[in-house]
């Protein structure tokens, strides 16, 4: 059986003036993998994933997503992937039913579907006693629970998670890796950037970006084979370089470029 | 003494690093000065005036002169028939009309007088008050000239008449332009937090991975508040008609529909600020500083336009709140209808339109 790729990247690059964030970079992710994307700060994680997910066009290269091109075909893309922000962007000020109506609504779910999804994923997250509450009194726990949830309300093929685990203690990390299993289980394509190594050793592939340029790709046993150490921590020290202090102003990709 | 000094020092870094701060600490008080200086002025300045002249005669042609080589006035127009008075007055430009009665010169030397009506479009009070003092100091200096020659001195009688505002109401002039000022700023206000919002929480970047397009997410920003300012102005005119007795010569359903095109203006404006403003309390200071000020002062409101200095009378025409002002006046007290007040919608429309299209833009922008 052919795996499909469901991303494909070949010499992707971005580059603001003189300043290459994202340096030709290719891979494929093949479908219903987890697929780790690693890399220290300033690296172009983000860089690279914006552009993936349609709101950043490439300088160069050749990318599609879900088999849609990146640079005319953005808002396919947007209709058939999900994503979950490093902040678990929610509204704050709406209930948990009403963050969910909304997402289901502009991801075009119908009325019913809607009202389907709604019973589901509060049954399955166990917030039926809060399904009325504004999410802002949720801990961060629940929310970061509910915005990958609802990051798969329109049953996308593949989800991006950004950074999906900072902030949470390590019980609610491992509910949460339990939940992208059970999603990749069904068949969607898990595109997780993170800082945890002991994450990283749950991917089934995983990239390490170094200053623009992917410089390791493979699974994680592979790596640790390759670079003779026993954890994904010792494979990142070998090869990731913090940034110099001297990057460019307003460069990298932690600059919000507003 | 030494950690309270760290502390002074550390705060003069914060106000000279920031440069908003500095902008609010020198920029806004020499702007400020500078606009009060000019635009606040109860003098008059090259009004424009109309002559209704029945006799045509040596005498009035003196007169006519001699009013029109002043700096105060400029006659822009010659109408011939009373009727015309009114039509002159709706075109808005027209301030006063100046009516000699026929056989001025002949009425003069036989009886000693002669009649002159003095009609001023009294929507804005203190403009009328201030042209009829001019003129009458006018007549009077030129009845002095003439009389130091002559045996029996004459009079010429001046009539006062204030148009559409007979008892010099100043809430005739305050009220269209309180209701302006509060749609705008009330507006602009509400929607320019909308999304620095969603900037502020992060959930922008979901919007934007979102299949809603640029436009649905601009345009469906400003829906919900054309409701609210709807029924916001609704109060407004009501509260204006009830207590302070305002009238509405003109039609409702013209000033309704005026409305609502100025409060979509306000709304569009107060998004661009939003996608130009980083956080809400950046996007509420600009629009209540940035807007306020120049607002009511700028848009003839209180302060004649046309007695400011020629770059401030540039910069009111882009101030939305002018344009308003005008129509709105217009239609509660003079009672024009849209044959009037066309150029002022179109550019008005021309301003939202450009507001909403711009936004949409930098919104686009940041996709790439």
């Amino acid at each position: 059986m052919k795996e499909e790729n469901v991303i494909e990247a070949e010499d992707l690059t971005k580059a603001f003036g003189d300043f290459t964030a994202v340096n030709a970079i290719s891979f494929e992710v093949k479908k219903g993998e987890i697929f780790g994307f690693l890399g220290a700060n300033g690296a172009g994680k983000t860089t690279a994933m914006k552009m993936l997910i349609g709101i950043s066009k490439p300088s160069s290269g050749k990318a599609t997503v879900a088999g849609f091109d990146v640079y005319t075909q953005h808002q396919s893309i947007k209709k058939n992937i999900g994503y979950m922000s490093q902040r678990f962007a929610l509204y704050d000020d709406l209930t948990v039913k009403e963050n969910i109506t909304f997402f289901g609504g502009i991801y075009g779910l119908s009325r019913a579907r809607i009202r389907e999804k709604r019973k589901q994923l509060v049954a399955e997250l166990g917030l039926d006693e809060i399904s009325d509450k504004l999410v802002g009194s949720l801990p961060l726990g629940w929310k970061q629970k509910l915005s990958f949830s609802v990051s798969l309300i329109h049953d996308p093929k593949i989800v991006f998670l950004d950074e999906p685990t900072g902030g949470v203690d390590p019980i609610t990390r491992r509910q949460f890796w339990e939940m992208i299993y059970k999603a990749a289980d069904q068949g969607t394509t898990i595109f997780v950037t993170t800082h945890y190594m002991d994450e990283a050793e749950y991917c089934d592939r995983v990239s390490i970006m170094v200053e623009g340029k992917i410089e390791a790709l493979d699974t994680p046993k592979n790596l640790k084979q390759q670079y003779q150490v026993n954890s994904m921590n010792d494979v990142f020290l070998k090869l990731a370089r913090t940034p110099s202090p001297t990057l460019p102003e307003g460069k990298g990709e932690n600059t919000v470029i507003e | 003494m030494k950690r309270f000094i760290g502390f002074i020092t550390k705060e003069f870094y914060h106000i000279f690093r920031d440069r908003r701060s500095l902008f609010i600490l020198f920029g806004m008080p020499i702007a400020q000065i500078m606009l009060f200086g000019f635009a606040i002025t109860n003098e008059i300045n090259n009004v424009d005036i109309a002559i209704l002249d029945h006799s045509k005669d040596a005498t009035t042609e003196e007169i006519i002169n001699k009013i029109s080589s002043s700096k105060y006035f400029t006659i822009k127009q010659i109408i011939t028939r009373e009727a015309d008075i009114e039509t002159v007055f709706k075109k808005g430009k027209i301030k006063a009309v100046l009516n000699f009665e026929k056989d001025f010169s002949r009425n003069l030397i036989k009886e000693q007088k002669a009649n002159i009506q003095i009609i001023t479009d009294a929507t804005d009070p203190n403009t009328a008050n201030a042209i009829t003092s001019y003129i009458n100091a006018i007549l009077k200096n030129y009845q002095q000239s003439k009389n130091e020659d002559i045996q029996q001195p004459y009079q010429i009688i001046p009539q006062t008449i204030m148009f559409y505002n007979p008892e010099l109401k100043s809430v005739f002039m305050f009220v269209p332009g309180v209701m302006t000022i509060i749609l705008m700023l009330v507006s602009a206000m509400m929607t320019s937090i909308s999304i620095t919002r969603e900037k502020e929480l992060g959930t922008m970047e979901i919007l934007l991975v979102s299949p809603l397009k640029p436009f649905q997410v601009i345009i469906g920003k400003v829906v919900p508040y054309i409701f609210l300012s709807i029924i916001n102005a609704a109060v407004i005119v009501l509260l204006s008609i009830f207590i302070f007795k305002m009238p509405v010569e003109g039609s409702l359903f013209l000033l309704g529909a005026e409305s609502v095109l100025f409060i979509v203006c306000s709304l569009a404006l107060g998004i661009l600020i939003s996608t130009i403003a980083e956080t809400q309390q950046a996007a509420m200071m600009i629009s209540l500083m940035g807007l306020m000020l120049p607002v009511i002062l700028l848009s003839g409101f209180i302060f004649p336009i046309s007695s400011m200095p020629t770059p401030l009378q540039v910069i009111s025409n882009i101030i939305p709140a002018k344009w308003f002002i005008i129509i709105i006046k217009g239609i509660m007290l003079k009672g024009v209808g849209m044959a009037y007040i066309w150029k002022e919608t179109l550019i008005l429309v021309g301003m939202t339109v450009f507001f909403i299209g711009l936004s949409i833009k930098k919104y686009k922008i940041r996709l790439e």
